[in-house]
Formats: structure tokens, C-alpha cells, sequence
């Protein structure tokens, strides 16, 4: 019996999104599964943006702190290199210094942290709150005003507070990343009550947060695979925004990337076995449907780049 | 494609006499149909009905099993494309690459790090699966003397003989044959050759052919030689094009039942650049491939690739669960706190996870609770007062505390007077309600 190839079309299509002012970048607009080229259009490759802080990376481990030393004490040093010395597509500012348990730094003075970077860099940038819902809701508000006209990314809007930061990305014309906790069904209903207030489905980025390589992975990647076939198979727009896998955060924190190899001989160099971690994180995600990464050491992400390079 | 309980029913001698342990012969089809029955436990069935039913009842993908004793790999079996649908059932098995052109030293580096590659993670026992030795001398003798020195060495390790060279194959499998071993390097030039030594000696036999069309081809002319266990390769060797054959491979054997390319495949990931080569893996383990070849086996590398294949060869269905047990965190003293939790395995990475943030010494208490969340447990009376209080008191860890105090989750603050109630002289704290919450609430209180 002959080979027929088990072609498969679908009829719907990730939004085209597109990012930054000067320099920009462009992901998703694909119509098949990540990186089926063989039977659909892949028309732009995942974007990678190098994540950086407002407050110096204190609470990072070694393997991946000490690449960013000299530079890290300054947003916009830090943002600097990324952009002139590592080549940068993207850089995502992280205000966890906003967080009340940390140095709860203000809005304005993050509004400030947002000016600096954006008038050091022209790669697109992403500004990324601290995760606190109520403090997010008023520093976000601000960084978006002060960023108005960069088409930066705004995030991240959940459940407890989007509809100040949806509203705040919107009158400042911005891209707005809508989280969730590992449930397609609660990432459908925050995109859709986002687009209700009237914020265009198309601006969005779902990220239905991300979990690191042996810390409920398999989750992450199951929910992106079903959001994934349910933008394609299904046509259900409420899922067509590009997704987001946070990959650094979650990586840089677990005992895998931190424990010594004097401690587990087991587990072999600290520094490769850390490299890995977000490595493999970041590669499966990508297999499974995301279009935009967010990660933090510049070995891992050159070999994410050529493997990319590689899938297209 | 499969047949349904009816058609089958049809082939069957229909005298419902039992003796296949199902009450009529109309069960025992529907049974077969669900692939719950096997047609052998019928003793009176035709030849003919034998051979239309073994062919349509057979997996999808062939199940074989690879190496021998209980280091023994299965493969194949698969049912789905994608891991939500269904467990993903025979996890991907990894193989080193060991060159006869070697050195003995470089040889026996190789094989001891496989022997030493087991891992316990989880209370799985993970390991590098297989050696694949390549015939890269191309001297039939050398091969022969590396794949029995490395067979001495490692015993128990599953072997890939790799060579297309037919005299090189029959040589060496003489020594390995027992095994179950996989001879690979059959092409459509050395097919009948290399058809001849699997089936004579009972082994594997590992395909090579460009492309779908001429794999196709080649499977089904070596099945015709009377060879039914082979894994295949098509030759794909970026990532491209290995994500494009494996999907097509696991879609056609599945969705069309296309018996040609129903066989595990094998992949070859070897690259310089160890990061890539590790992703190269990571696309075999996410994407179809039932054994993925590495250059090199760092343990850093076994680590993230047992982890991964670990975490998507996992249950979807069935919640991941850790050991009960009183965790200590950090270098706990009699003064660290205790906390409560449960034992679904998310709950307890994403608490430890924060616990080791705080950089506070904590016992973490991980209460069976059948792999459920704290919420989820609590509602189905299976995280109540009296389990907590009689597990804290079975545990014995009143006697290593020096202030008999417990930390219980905040969504489960509700039980706190319950919990004191039943354990008399301790005190219930409720923390925060996310496990993100920890490291300020146990900084503060250290």
C-alpha cells in the first residue's frame, strides 16, 4: 500500500502580533500546530525577549546572575546589554521591586524605571508587574501611560485585576497579556472578559502560565497543546492570541538550578544542568504552542534560537 | 482500520461455549473489540478469522519489547497524538552512541556512565536505556570485539548493533543475540541480508529508508521476508524534519491504521553543541520517537531528559503523587516550623519550591491525600481534622519539635479549632492561602 501523507488543515489562524515602536518584532500568524510547515503557513518564527529587573537580581542563583554582573545594578545598563552585546529581539522589565514584600517601590518611581529603559533601547519591551494583584493594578496603570506610543506588552492582567490594566493598555495602545492558572476554560472566560470591555481580541497574549521541567510541566504543556487545537480545530478566536511561556522565573527558582553538584553528584554541573533546566522548559513549550518566551540566560536562549532556527 | 464487536462477532464460532471465561461469544467479540480480550483465549476460532482479526486487532503501533531481563524497554502501543487525549504509554528510550573506532578507555567511560546513569526521581527509577554501537570502522572484526566486550561489561544494558554491513551484523549478534538486541542498518540495498540474520537470530531489526514513500516500501518487503518486529527511521535528522516524519508516522498508524508505519521509530539526535542536541531530544520525547540516540550522556542531560520524559509520559488523568512523609527543608532544627500540606505532586513541588525560597528551614508535612489539591481534598473529606490530627500523631513528630505548633494552608483555615480540638497541646497557625505567600509569612516568623 502506498503512503498517502496524512496532511491536516485547519481552518483557524493564531493572530499576527506585533510588538514595539522602533525596532519591532512580529510572532504567531500560523495556521497549523507549532511548526507544522508541511502542511500550513508558519509565516514568523517564536520571539524570545531577555528578561531583566528593576531591582538587582538578588534572589537569582549564581549560574545565572554572575552572566549579568556589572551590569545588572541599573535597569538600564542591564537593558543596554542585553540589547547591544547580547542582540536582544525583545526585553522584558520585570517591577518585582514593586512588591509590597520586597522594596514596594511606587508607581511613579516604576513609571520612572519604564522611561529610562524605553529612552536607552529600540527593541520592543515588555513590562511585567510583580505579581501582586492589588499593587499591579495601580503600577501597571502608571508604567502604561509612561510608556504610551511604544506598543510595549503590559502584564499581567488576571482575574483579580484586569479591567483597570486592560483599560490602562488600551487607552495607551498597548498589547496586554491575559493570565490564568493552568485551566484552558479559565483562560477562554479571562479573554473573553477582557474583549468585552472592549479591548481587540487581537492585541491579546494568553499566557496560561507557565511551570517549569519537573514542576508540573506536563500541565503547561498539555493546557498550550489543547488552547492550541482549539484556535485551529475549532476556530474558537477567544484562543487565537499568541501564547506566552514565562520560562525564567519559574526555572531560576527550583532546586535544580540552585543545588551544588558537592551536594548531588548525582545530578552533574550546576551550570549546564541549570542551562538545561531552561532549555528543555522553553523547547518543550515551544512544541507544545507558545510564540513568545520570556527567559533569562543568554547560553539557554542561543540554544533555543538555533533550535528554532532548526524547526523553521 | 479496527473492527467493531459486531464484525468480529461474525468471525467467531458463535456456540458460546465459554471457554474463552466470557458468557457468549457476542461478549467476548466486544471485549475484543476493546481491546480488553485476546483472541487466543478462544480455542476454536478459524485460521482464517485468526488472521482477519489478529491483523485488525493488532496495536496501531507494534508493541515490541526491546532488550531482555528487567531492564527491558517496551515500545510502541501508542493510541493518541496528543497526551491530553490519553496516557502516553510507553515512555521514549534513551541510547548512547559508543563508536567500535573508539578507544578502550573512551569505551569503558561510556559504558560505566551508563551503568551509573540511574536516577531516582519522584519514586521512579530513571536510566540511559541502551548503548547503540556503530560499526564506524567498518572493520567486520572490531565491531564484533567491541559489542562483546561491551556486552561483558554492561550485562544488563540493551544493545543497538548499528552497522549495514551484513558479515559485520551476523558476526557480532552471535555473542548478543539473547538479548532481543536491535540490528539497525537494514536499507533497500542489504534488505534480504540483513532480513535473514533478524529472523534467524530473533532480533529487532532497525530500518533505514529516505523518505515515507521508500520507507513504506522497505517495511513492507521485510515484513514480506518474514521479519514483524522493526523500528524505523526515515532518515530525518533536523529538527524540521523529524518533527514532519514522526507526526506523520503517529498519524498515519493511528488515524488510518496504515500497518506499514506502524512500527516505533528511532531517532538520531547526536549534534556537537550538547544544548541543541539536548533540545533535538526534547522534540524526540514530545514528538513520537520511541528511542532517541545521544552523542554524549552528561548527567546534567539524563537529569532534564528523565525529567521531561517523566513529566509527558505521565497520567493526565491520574493526579501525580508524592511519598507521605515529613519533608525537611533546609537544615532544620528542632525550632523550624511545620507546615501542612497535601500530596498531590504540584501542591508539594509548588510549596517546597516556595519553602526553599524563603531560605527559612521548614518541615513541610505532605498528608496522603490521594494526589488531590488542598481545596480539592478538603471538600472531599479527605484533608479533615482528624486525618491531619492523626497523621501529626502517627508521625511521631512531636517528639523532634520543640514548640508543638502547625502550619495549615489558609484555605483551610475553617479547621483550625477542629485540629486543636483533636490534637491536645498543639497549636494551629493558618498561613496564606498561596503557596506564593510562604516566603514572607515564614521570614516573618523566623
Amino acid at each position: 500500500m502506498a503512503f498517502v501523507a496524512p496532511k491536516e488543515t485547519y481552518s483557524g489562524k493564531v493572530f499576527e502580533v506585533t510588538i514595539g515602536a522602533d525596532k519591532t518584532a512580529v510572532f504567531g500568524g500560523e495556521n497549523v500546530l507549532p511548526f507544522y510547515s508541511f502542511e500550513g503557513n508558519v509565516p514568523h518564527k517564536p520571539v524570545i525577549a531577555y528578561e531583566i529587573q528593576d531591582v538587582p537580581p538578588e534572589d537569582w542563583p549564581e549560574t545565572v546572575k554572575n552572566v549579568y554582573e556589572g551590569v545588572s545594578g541599573d535597569p538600564v545598563t542591564w537593558a543596554k546589554y542585553c540589547q547591544d552585546k547580547l542582540n536582544a529581539q525583545a526585553i522584558a522589565l520585570r517591577l518585582v521591586g514593586t512588591h509590597p514584600d520586597r522594596e514596594n517601590r511606587s508607581s511613579e518611581d516604576a513609571a520612572k524605571t519604564v522611561k529610562d529603559v524605553l529612552s536607552a533601547i529600540n527593541v520592543p519591551l515588555i513590562i511585567l508587574g510583580s505579581n501582586h494583584i492589588e499593587k499591579d493594578s495601580s503600577v501597571l496603570v502608571a508604567v502604561s501611560e509612561a510608556a504610551k506610543g511604544k506598543n510595549c506588552i503590559i502584564g499581567k492582567a488576571q482575574e483579580g485585576n484586569y479591567k483597570t490594566i486592560a483599560a490602562a493598555a488600551m487607552a495607551n495602545n498597548h498589547k496586554l497579556i491575559a493570565m490564568s492558572e493552568l485551566d484552558i476554560n479559565l483562560s477562554k472566560q479571562l479573554n473573553i472578559l477582557i474583549t468585552q470591555m472592549g479591548f481587540d481580541k487581537e492585541r491579546l497574549i494568553t499566557d496560561p502560565m507557565c511551570s517549569a521541567l519537573g514542576y508540573g510541566l506536563e500541565y503547561t504543556y498539555s493546557v498550550m497543546e489543547r488552547i492550541r487545537l482549539a484556535a485551529l480545530a475549532q476556530n474558537d478566536a477567544t484562543m487565537q492570541p499568541p501564547m506566552l511561556a514565562d520560562v525564567g522565573m519559574y526555572v531560576w527558582k527550583i532546586k535544580e538550578t540552585q543545588a551544588s553538584e558537592a551536594d548531588l553528584p548525582m545530578w552533574g554541573s550546576l551550570k549546564e544542568r541549570g542551562i538545561a533546566w531552561e532549555t528543555v522548559t522553553a523547547g518543550s513549550l515551544l512544541i507544545s504552542g507558545a510564540e513568545f518566551l520570556i527567559m533569562r540566560h543568554p547560553e539557554a536562549i542561543a540554544a533555543v534560537e538555533k533550535f528554532i532556527e532548526e524547526l523553521m | 482500520m479496527a473492527l467493531t464487536g459486531v464484525e468480529i462477532f461474525k468471525l467467531l464460532p458463535k456456540t458460546n461455549c465459554k471457554k474463552c471465561g466470557h458468557p457468549t461469544c457476542l461478549a467476548f467479540a466486544m471485549k475484543l473489540a476493546q481491546r480488553q480480550a485476546s483472541l487466543d483465549a478462544c480455542p476454536d476460532v478459524s485460521e482464517e478469522a485468526k488472521k482477519i482479526l489478529g491483523e485488525a486487532s493488532a496495536p496501531p503501533i507494534r508493541s515490541i519489547a526491546f532488550g531482555s531481563g528487567d531492564k527491558a524497554v517496551k515500545m510502541g502501543e501508542e493510541n493518541v497524538l496528543f497526551r491530553h487525549e490519553k496516557k502516553f504509554v510507553n515512555p521514549c528510550a534513551f541510547a548512547v552512541e559508543l563508536k567500535d573506532s573508539m578507544s578502550d578507555d573512551e569505551i569503558n567511560k561510556i559504558v560505566d556512565n551508563v551503568i551509573n546513569s540511574e536516577i531516582d526521581r519522584v519514586g521512579q527509577k530513571l536510566r540511559i536505556d541502551a548503548i547503540c554501537i556503530t560499526n564506524t570502522s567498518g572493520d567486520a572484526g572490531k565491531f564484533e570485539s567491541v559489542v562483546k566486550a561491551v556486552s561483558a561489561n554492561a550485562p544488563a544494558v540493551s544493545l543497538i548493533l548499528s552497522t549495514s554491513n551484513p558479515q559485520a551484523a551476523e558476526a557480532a549478534l552471535k555473542a548478543v543475540a539473547d538479548k532481543k538486541p536491535i540490528l539497525y542498518g537494514a536499507d533497500e540495498s542489504n534488505a534480504d541480508a540483513m532480513a535473514a540474520i533478524a529472523k534467524n537470530n530473533k532480533v529487532i531489526l532497525g530500518i533505514i529508508a529516505k523518505g515515507l514513500d521508500a520507507l513504506t516500501a522497505l517495511t513492507e518487503k521485510i515484513k514480506g521476508l518474514g521479519v514483524e518486529d522493526m523500528v524505523i527511521d526515515s532518515g530525518a535528522r533536523t529538527a524540521k524534519e523529524i518533527l514532519e516524519a514522526n507526526t506523520y508516522i503517529r498519524r498515519a498508524a493511528i488515524k488510518k491504521n496504515f500497518k506499514a508505519l506502524g512500527y516505533p521509530v528511532i531517532t538520531f539526535a547526536q549534534r556537537d553543541d550538547k544544548m541543541l542536541e539536548t533540545l533535538i531530544a526534547t522534540l524526540g520525547v514530545t514528538k513520537y520517537s520511541s528511542i532517541v540516540v545521544l552523542s554524549s550522556i552528561e548527567k546534567w542531560k539524563d537529569l532534564a531528559l528523565f525529567t521531561l520524559r517523566q513529566n509527558i509520559y505521565t497520567d493526565p488523568q491520574v493526579p501525580m503523587q508524592v511519598e507521605q512523609k515529613i519533608y525537611k527543608i533546609g537544615e532544620t532544627t528542632a525550632d523550624a516550623p511545620l507546615t501542612i500540606t497535601t500530596n498531590f505532586s504540584l501542591t508539594y513541588f509548588i510549596v517546597s519550591g516556595e519553602i526553599e525560597n524563603s531560605k527559612v528551614p521548614t518541615r513541610l508535612a505532605v498528608m496522603d491525600c490521594e494526589g488531590l489539591s488542598v481545596l480539592t481534598a478538603w471538600a472531599a473529606g479527605k484533608f479533615t481534622a482528624s486525618k491531619i490530627a492523626q497523621f501529626i500523631q502517627e508521625s511521631g513528630i512531636e517528639n523532634e519539635v520543640a514548640k508543638k505548633e502547625l502550619i495549615i494552608p489558609g484555605y483551610v483555615a475553617i479547621l483550625s479549632g477542629a485540629i486543636e480540638d483533636k490534637l491536645p497541646g498543639w497549636k494551629v497557625v493558618v498561613g496564606p492561602r498561596e503557596a506564593n505567600g510562604l516566603p514572607a509569612f515564614l521570614r516573618a516568623r523566623a
